[in-house]
């Protein structure tokens, strides 16, 4: 590319703005795009409550807005049913998959690796655009005749692949098929343009063993994506054709209205197998981003080294590993043979290991630092107290003599809410927070900002620890309403005050959006290094330029995290309580990262 | 900064390190994409081999189904997907050709394996398409779906008895009594296949429908390769590191060919 067209992309507003290659505007439009998605998730998922938290009762405003999806103001079965699903779909997918790793992936991995942009911005930008598309089709799935999908987010088959099984099977879950086509097309070109940036593009002196921690997850989930997401595009090819060409990968046995179909042969658990083998990794590739974020905001705000950098590493490649060997334990009710299900009990009970290493690794890094409680702190302090919550209940359902109990029962809704949803979230929380005036140049307002936290930590467990009681009191999840069964009569207290938690989180997330685009506009400017870091991006100019770095590209001397170094007498290396990565190592300075 | 490939020269642009692997990134990219499609590949292949353990006593046998071979009268069992095997492997070998003819900036080397190598393809795709005729075709006997849905053939020239996929023979009062509710079935679709389990079918065009969709687009991205190499577009650049990309892409499909063909046709 010569030197004039960069001139004219500079100018142009529609290069600038929308077909930008520019891996730190890309990252803008994820966020911007992910974060409505995810306001709309949200939204649907406090809809769905009221319904849960007061059953059968009359909310004139829902018919006003969601008219005969909520006859006389009572969101209807089958609606229920519609918003369950997009409300799985959206945050799992569009929030905590594309807006996260799409946000952070996209802005850190050139600036904090130090090269002036991603291997291939034009992909890059594809990458955006079809997840662009996959999200409008999402969204327009929801108006069209009978409903978006509404067989909940895992799609199973007979409901996914019979149009005629319920409304939403129909052409709705035709476009829920093509949508996330285009979702893993958007994955993969995100993902293969992180691999090769992160491997091929590193500046001078930054080894593997000097990147910050956030790089490595991101590359391990990308890793991750790769091998993971065609494979649920194998399955939903499958789907696909059953649905549309009369095979029947899928489909044996069906009876409608008391005639045979003539599919025949097929095998619903099949599809099971597939989308597990996504499904499970796609867990780590919403959490890998979260936990490496954390590091590096922990190890920024204890003022200390993240405590075992090696074994942080280690138990992230670990995680990814295993990741890929334990989805069976999704399916231990599905007729599986006990021994097989006590393999599968095996491998996922593994996964508590490098869990446990990063979790001890993070308090080290805390124990005895000088904390600094910024918000985005208090949101990593938050990621890893969901963490350990989730994996505690994690290590019930991983046991299949144990899962079985309470499959398809609150306590699973509970369970991967807190590990996945709420430590997604606060991790995605947390890079905003850190990461705010590197993407917009301004600084966020800390007091709304611990406002959000508190609300948010606070209804978040107000939410999901009740299910767990809710769960083992036999509650079934995906039901409409549970007035018919006299056994659950003594839970509606419970479940009206998880409804009014739910409420209360909404509002919180309004006031953090609204702390967004007010800083985004009217926010104090943000200083080079507002947290005295010591990673590559804080070098870079506060107003954003092409290339990242005016002149050359700094050289790399150090790891990212020698806070409060100290010499034989005491006194902090260089003057401060941090060393930025470009200052070359002193005389006796012993290289930490190696 | 140069030293493994030309095309790193835009790394000075970058002023970034080395690259540890000694791959240009946009190599690196297509390793990591083939790794994906073939996961695709393996998620057909596993539910394939899921499927076809479910079946074991009803599946087809590849070389009753494939034998025809064309101007050749009579059975010659699996020699026809055999020769387009070869071929296929063959434009393999003339792809290792225009790389190798590229590494030495031979522009004539590159034009007479690359149009080769389309040729080979074309052959492949076009035998694909003889062959998906013959098996949706079928045979001129046909077959009988019986009413519990079991696939039968003719066990003789006379018609006389049914084989059924169990190896018994319906004849005399018993065939009369299963030809009144018999369905007569020729070829093979989507829903029904004369030679046992429509999931048989299904898997064959799905899996040697998304290979053969494979190489198509690798035909087509050769052919666009091709015009670039008669144009001189990679002499200009100095590198044919275009060349060896594609061609990166067109072994891996005759790869996973391999796996599709032992799959279907040999186990």
């Amino acid at each position: 590319m010569s030197g004039a067209a960069h001139h004219h992309q500079d100018n142009d507003f529609l290069f600038k703005y929308i077909f930008s290659t520019d891996h730190k505007m890309i990252s803008k439009q994820f966020f911007i795009t992910g974060s409505f998605m995810g306001l709309i998730g949200m939204f649907m998922s406090t809809i769905f409550r009221l319904q849960l938290g007061f059953p059968g009762e009359s909310f004139p405003f829902l018919e006003s807005f969601m008219g005969n999806w909520a006859p006389d103001g009572i969101l209807s079965p089958d609606k229920y049913l519609a918003l369950v699903t997009m409300h799985g779909t959206i945050m799992v997918f569009f929030l905590l998959t594309a807006g996260l790793s799409g946000t952070f992936s996209n802005l850190l991995i050139p600036l904090q690796i130090g090269a002036r942009d991603m291997a291939s911005g034009f992909l890059n930008m594809l990458s955006y655009w079809f997840f662009f598309i996959s999200s409008c089709i999402m969204i327009a799935s929801i108006f069209v005749e009978g409903g978006p999908a509404s067989g909940g987010w895992t799609i199973y088959p007979p409901l996914s692949a019979l149009p005629q099984a319920i409304p939403g099977s129909g052409f709705g879950m035709t476009l829920w098929i093509v949508s996330m086509a285009l979702f893993i097309v958007s994955s993969l070109l995100g993902s293969l343009n992180y691999i090769v940036t992160v491997f091929n593009l590193r500046t001078k002196g930054m080894s593997m063993t000097r990147l910050p921690l956030t790089i490595w997850a991101f590359l391990t989930t990308a890793v991750i994506g790769v091998l993971s997401f065609p494979v649920l595009f194998a399955a939903v090819l499958l789907l696909f054709f059953d649905r549309s060409l009369g095979t029947s990968f899928y489909l044996s046995d069906i009876y409608i209205a008391g005639s045979a179909l003539e599919v025949d042969g097929g095998s619903p658990i099949l599809f099971e197998h597939l989308f597990w083998f996504l499904g499970h990794p796609e867990v780590y590739i919403i959490l890998l981003p979260s936990l490496g974020i954390t590091s590096e905001v922990v190890a920024t705000s204890s003022r200390k080294p993240i405590f075992g950098y090696r074994a942080m590493i280690g138990s992230i490649l670990a995680i990814a590993f295993i990741s890929f060997l334990v989805w069976g334990h999704h399916m231990f009710v599905t007729g599986m043979n006990p021994f097989l299900g006590a393999v599968f009990t095996f491998t996922t009970l593994l996964v508590a290991i490098p869990s446990a290493v990063k979790v001890f690794n993070y308090l080290t890094t805390l124990w005895k630092g000088n904390i600094k409680f910024t918000p985005a702190m208090l949101f990593a302090i938050g990621l890893v107290s969901t963490f350990i919550t989730g994996g505690l209940t994690g290590i019930i359902l991983g046991d299949s003599t144990l899962d079985i109990n309470v499959h398809d029962t609150y306590f699973v809704v509970g369970h991967f809410h807190i590990v996945m949803g709420l430590s997604g979230a606060f991790g995605m929380f947390c890079g905003i927070y850190h990461w705010f005036p590197k993407m917009y140049g301004r600084m966020l307002n800390k007091n709304m900002g611990y406002a959000h936290f508190w609300l948010t930590l606070i209804s978040s467990y107000g939410i999901f620890f009740p299910m767990h009681f809710l769960g083992l009191a036999g509650l079934p999840r995906r039901y409409y309403s549970n007035t018919e069964f006299p056994m659950f009569d003594n839970l509606y207290d419970l479940n009206e005050i998880v409804t009014w938690f739910a409420i209360l989180a909404a509002f919180a997330q309004v006031l953090f959006l609204f702390n967004v685009l007010y800083s985004m506009f009217k926010g104090p400017k943000a200083p080079q290094n507002p947290w005295d870091s010591n990673t590559l991006e804080w070098t870079t100019p506060v107003e954003h330029i092409h290339g990242n770095w005016p002149g050359e590209i700094p050289e790399v001397h150090r790891w990212p995290y020698d806070y409060s170094k100290v010499d034989e007498n005491g006194d902090y290396i260089g003057g401060a309580d941090f060393i930025p990565q470009t200052v070359p190592l002193g005389e006796n300075e012993r290289d930490e990262g190696h | 900064m140069a030293g493994h490939s030309p095309s790193i020269d835009r790394k000075t642009l970058w002023g970034g390190g080395t690259s540890p692997l000694g791959v240009s990134y946009g190599k690196m990219m297509m390793w990591f994409f083939l790794v994906s499609d073939a996961l695709t590949f393996s998620g057909f292949l596993v539910a394939y081999g899921f499927m076809r353990h479910r079946f074991e006593e009803a599946w087809p046998v590849a070389e009753e189904v494939f034998t025809h071979f064309p101007f050749l009268h009579g059975d010659h069992p699996l020699l026809y997907v055999a020769l387009m095997t070869f071929i296929l492997i063959m434009s393999s070998v003339t792809m290792v050709l225009a790389v190798e003819s590229g590494h030495r900036m031979n522009r004539k080397g590159v034009i007479l394996w690359m149009a080769l190598t389309i040729v080979g393809g074309l052959i492949f795709l076009g035998s694909q398409a003889w062959e998906w005729y013959h098996f949706i075709h079928g045979t001129e006997a046909g077959a009988y779906q019986l009413a519990d849905g079991t696939i039968a053939q003719w066990a003789n020239e006379a018609m006389t008895a049914l084989k059924l996929p169990n190896g018994t023979e319906l004849m005399g009062a018993d065939l009369a009594a299963a030809m009144e509710t018999a369905t007569h079935i020729q070829g093979a679709n989507l829903t029904v296949n004369e030679y046992g389990v429509p999931l048989f079918a299904d898997f064959f065009f799905f899996i040697t429908g998304f290979h053969g969709t494979h190489v198509f687009s690798g035909v087509l991205i050769n052919f666009i390769v091709f015009v670039n190499v008669l144009k001189g577009t990679y002499e200009k650049r100095g590198h044919y590191e275009m060349v060896e990309k594609v061609g990166l892409y067109w072994h891996f499909v005759d790869l996973v060919w391999v796996f599709v063909f032992t799959f279907f046709y040999l186990i």
